[in-house]
């Protein structure tokens, strides 16, 4: 263990960590835009600056270890100024829309010059143009918003390994890319949306179905519903409906979901959806009431009963279904019809 | 599994088989290929060349249905190269000089012959995972769907225990389970011979301790499994049938046979949608889907994890928790529960694995079970220390053909499986415009030479016929599959469970043997 000072506070912490993670295990929190704890420290966008007493120049918290007497200071009149003209030369390049930017609202850009007063850019250059790569059927990406963070590119290399996206070109040419520049769907990319969840600003979104602002939903924790992997996801919810998914660092999935899981829940407000019961009558399904539907079953289940026995009754419950409802249906038919006649679909 | 998800990090080398981790367990498949890059040596046993076989040091292009006899020659080699764990073996297990009599015949010449894969792989491979300090094993349905899936398992765990490679971090036998609450319903009893917790129903005390809580008198007679039931209706020994989240019209083997069963039995579905076999259905009931209710999935690694209401169910659908409690009290059995939690509560009563879980606990993050009481942490690691049954049972195993082989009418191997894109029957994934796009339709990937043989070109559309029947569909010429190897995804309705075998049953647990039907492919008239 090592003891370090930050902002005043004395910190203990295992030697090795950076001092951004210093930082965070006493609550301080330093602004970054590129680190994710998944990814080997890269240091590429440089807001998380601090000042390190006795070193020559400011230092990136995310990539620079902490050492033991080091004395640090987050946002110090010299880090603030710092940060103010990485913002300033990072807006330079960036289109300023944020009225219609579907990001607004959960835009790590945005935030931070808010928090540091950057209304526009004093520099006046030229601005990067990139059409939209549209070709994935489940997001899209805008190359013109990208600061080239990298945060995608190494989430796709290190941690989804899929390696489907890189940095193409150089100088004020780079942008991330697919090979040959032939778009995400002719790439390796599966659709995961790893790269979008990470993204900090606009670059990388979901296609969406209708619109929303990030202020207008709610969101709720849950786990997947697809795979036995238990992914743990959020859904985000605008009137009654849920209308993006986003991946939740769990223990099974490290931040990660697949394309089932962010992308497929159109079934949920699925117009085919069933509303009502039904009930056979001349052959055909006829919706009816939840009481008629019961004595149907009730009736059915009591004249089996009677004239073959309980064990003429079987159950299929629901590897899809909670683990209460399994519960429950057990208890149906072995409580209540009287058979061990239950399984479900673990074998198929 | 016996180790959680997070110990594929910690594995040193691992043996991914008959599982195609990065389709069908997506989330898992990118950790796996994670360790790989960090340094761990992966082997991958699969009849196709997944995706992962690109990421392995050993890959294994076995014949499906072979597994049994690569297992045991893999065992021979490291019991002939003196790699197995002496002190594990004598300390934890039983059967050892039994087993090792049953291997000699399993030489690599044997292995390579049955199983298709060069002799030198078969040996490297071995080497390769009992020289690692922990290796883990993956396995899914490519070994567990055979008529003897439950000795292919078997000769899995026998591998583990030789080398002692189980009860220890980053070891273990794990299978990947395919739904997200596959392993929630088993440990509910949702099975036909065990109430909660895999306590018997033949046990006269498990028995006695159920009537107790119930209130009722208990059948001890065990029932029907899934795949026994068709049979039951055909032969008029079952005449009701309740599915609740099922679609056996298109997961079930021999879909003729399922089809003619569900027609005749008189039929309650309760789903989403009205799916395939819905529409066979005497009453269909709308469900409220897991973004409409609050509960718990347990996961693969054994996890209990929360479940949260986020949207109202639409029209007049119900959570299913709430139809059975209703049905059961309009049959007279007084049941009151207010919330799943309140049912999760009773479960934690009669199931000593679940007793230490609550709500509250998992409210943030799910716990591993077995968790005994309220401050166990729950467990990560199974068979820590010692195998739970005191010793390890080596069982010897031998390798048998599928009955489905060796019919000249019939020379190609079919074998099922998932797609990165659909999942299980379509039922929620067909709902989504950009998945159809991408994944439109039914195919057979056949081999570049078979197709030449054949006269198919790629796209083309072919005919595949089985003894249960014929489906068309388009051809994908890839090098994926070996020349006697067809693979169809099974996600489609019509389509490859109308070929597989219904009849033939692993003699344990009554799993079909989905990964093994005997074919063959014709251009479509």
């Amino acid at each position: 263990m090592i003891t370090l000072n930050i902002n005043g506070f004395e910190v203990e912490i295992k030697e090795g960590s950076t001092i951004y993670q210093a930082a965070s295990s006493i609550g301080v929190k330093i602004p970054t835009l590129c680190h994710d704890e998944r990814l080997k420290p890269h240091g590429s966008c440089r807001i998380c600056v601090v000042e390190v007493e006795g070193a020559r120049s400011l230092v990136a918290s995310c990539s620079t270890p902490a050492s033991n007497g080091m004395v640090v200071h987050t946002e110090s009149e010299s880090v603030i100024t710092a940060r103010r003209e990485i913002l300033d030369l990072m807006l330079a390049n960036h289109p300023l829309d944020c009225l219609t930017c579907e990001k607004a609202g959960r835009c790590t850009l945005q935030d931070l010059c808010y928090q540091y007063d950057i209304e526009e850019s004093s520099f006046d250059g030229k601005k990067k143009k990139y059409e939209k790569d549209t070709s994935n059927e489940f997001y899209y990406a805008d190359q013109t918003k990208c600061i080239l963070c990298g945060k995608c590119v190494y989430v796709c290399s290190q941690v989804q390994n899929t390696d489907a996206i890189c940095f193409v070109d150089r100088g004020f040419e780079t942008h991330v890319g697919t090979p040959f520049d032939l778009g995400l769907a002719k790439s390796t990319c599966v659709s995961c949306g790893n790269c979008v969840a990470a993204c900090p600003v606009g670059a990388l979104m979901p296609k969406r179905k209708e619109k929303f602002r990030y202020w207008e939903i709610d969101k709720v924790k849950t786990t997947c519903s697809y795979c036995g992997v238990g992914c743990q996801m959020e859904l985000l919810v605008k009137d009654n409906k849920v209308v993006e998914v986003e991946p939740v660092k769990g223990h099974s999935n490290d931040g990660m979901l697949c394309v089932k899981g962010r992308f497929s829940y159109d079934f949920i407000n699925h117009s085919s959806r069933l509303k009502k019961p039904m009930v056979r009558k001349n052959g055909v399904l006829e919706e009816v009431s939840w009481d008629e539907a019961y004595d149907v079953i009730a009736n059915k289940i009591t004249e089996v009963k009677e004239s073959d026995g309980a064990d003429a009754i079987t159950g299929f419950s629901s590897a899809r279904a909670l683990t209460e409802e399994n519960y429950l249906m057990t208890k149906l038919m072995r409580a209540v019809i009287g058979t061990n006649n239950i399984d479900h679909c673990a074998r198929l | 599994m016996t180790n959680g998800i997070a110990d594929i990090q910690k594995a040193d080398a691992l043996f991914v088989t008959g599982s195609n981790t990065t389709e069908s367990h997506p989330v898992i498949g990118a950790q796996i290929k994670r360790a790989a890059r960090n340094g761990a040596k992966l082997i991958v046993a699969d009849p196709r060349k997944i995706p992962l076989a690109e990421e392995a040091d050993i890959f294994l292009k076995i014949k499906p249905g072979t597994s049994i006899a690569l297992h045991n020659a893999m065992m021979n080699v490291i019991i002939n190269e003196g790699l197995q764990d002496d002190k594990y073996i004598r300390e934890n297990t039983e059967n050892y000089e039994e087993l090792v009599e049953s291997l000699k015949k399993y030489s690599l010449e044997y292995a390579a012959e049955i199983t298709g894969v060069e002799a030198y792989l078969i040996r490297e491979a071995a080497i390769m995972y009992a020289s690692a300090e922990a290796a883990s094993i993956l396995y899914c349905m490519g070994i567990t769907q055979h008529t003897n899936g439950t000795e292919t398992v078997m000769s899995l765990s026998n591998l583990a225990l030789i080398t002692g490679n189980i009860g220890k971090v980053g070891t273990g036998v794990n299978p990947l389970r395919g739904q997200n609450n596959v392993q929630g319903a088993c440990d509910m009893g949702a099975l036909p011979n065990v109430y909660t917790g895999y306590q018997p129903v033949t046990n006269t005390g498990a028995r006695e301790k159920f009537e107790q809580a119930w209130g009722v008198k208990l059948s001890d007679k065990i029932g029907l499994t899934v795949t026994e039931t068709f049979k039951a209706i055909d032969e008029d020994r079952v005449k009701m049938l309740y599915i609740c989240g099922e679609n056996p019209m298109i997961s079930d083997p021999d879909t003729h046979h399922a089809e003619r069963a569900l027609d005749k039995v008189f039929l309650v579905v309760q789903d989403l949608f009205l799916t395939e076999t819905a529409e066979l259905a005497d009453v269909v009931l709308p469900a409220a889907s897991f973004a409409e209710k609050d509960g718990t999935f347990v996961n693969t690694e054994r996890r209990i994890q929360r479940v949260r209401k986020a949207v109202e169910a639409p029209g007049e659908a119900k959570p299913d928790w709430i139809i059975f409690m209703e049905l059961m009290n309009r049959l007279g059995y007084e049941e009151h529960f207010n919330s799943a939690e309140e049912i999760f509560e009773e479960i934690r009563q009669l199931t000593p694995q679940y007793a230490g879980v609550t709500y509250e606990r998992i409210k943030n993050k799910g716990i591993q079970w077995p968790c005994p009481t309220l401050d166990h942490p729950g467990t990560n690691v199974l068979h820590a220390g010692k195998p739970a049954r005191g010793a390890g049972f080596l069982k010897p195993v031998e390798h048998l053909e599928s009955l489905e082989i060796g019919e000249d009418k019939y020379p190609l191997v079919m074998t099922t499986g998932r797609m990165l894109y659909q999942y299980h029957t379509r039922t929620m994934t067909g709902k989504t415009e950009g998945i159809n796009l991408i994944a439109p339709e039914l195919y057979a990937e056949i081999n570049p030479s078979l197709a030449q043989e054949k006269g198919i070109t790629d796209g083309e559309v072919v005919k595949v016929t089985s003894r249960r029947g014929s489906v068309t569909m388009k051809a994908k010429v890839t090098d994926r599959v070996n020349k006697e190897v067809v693979f169809v995804p099974f996600h489609w309705d019509s389509g490859a469970n109308v070929l597989t075998n219904g009849d033939e049953l692993d003699k344990y647990c009554k799993i079909p043997g989905l990964k093994v039907t005997g074919v063959n492919i014709e251009k479509a008239d």
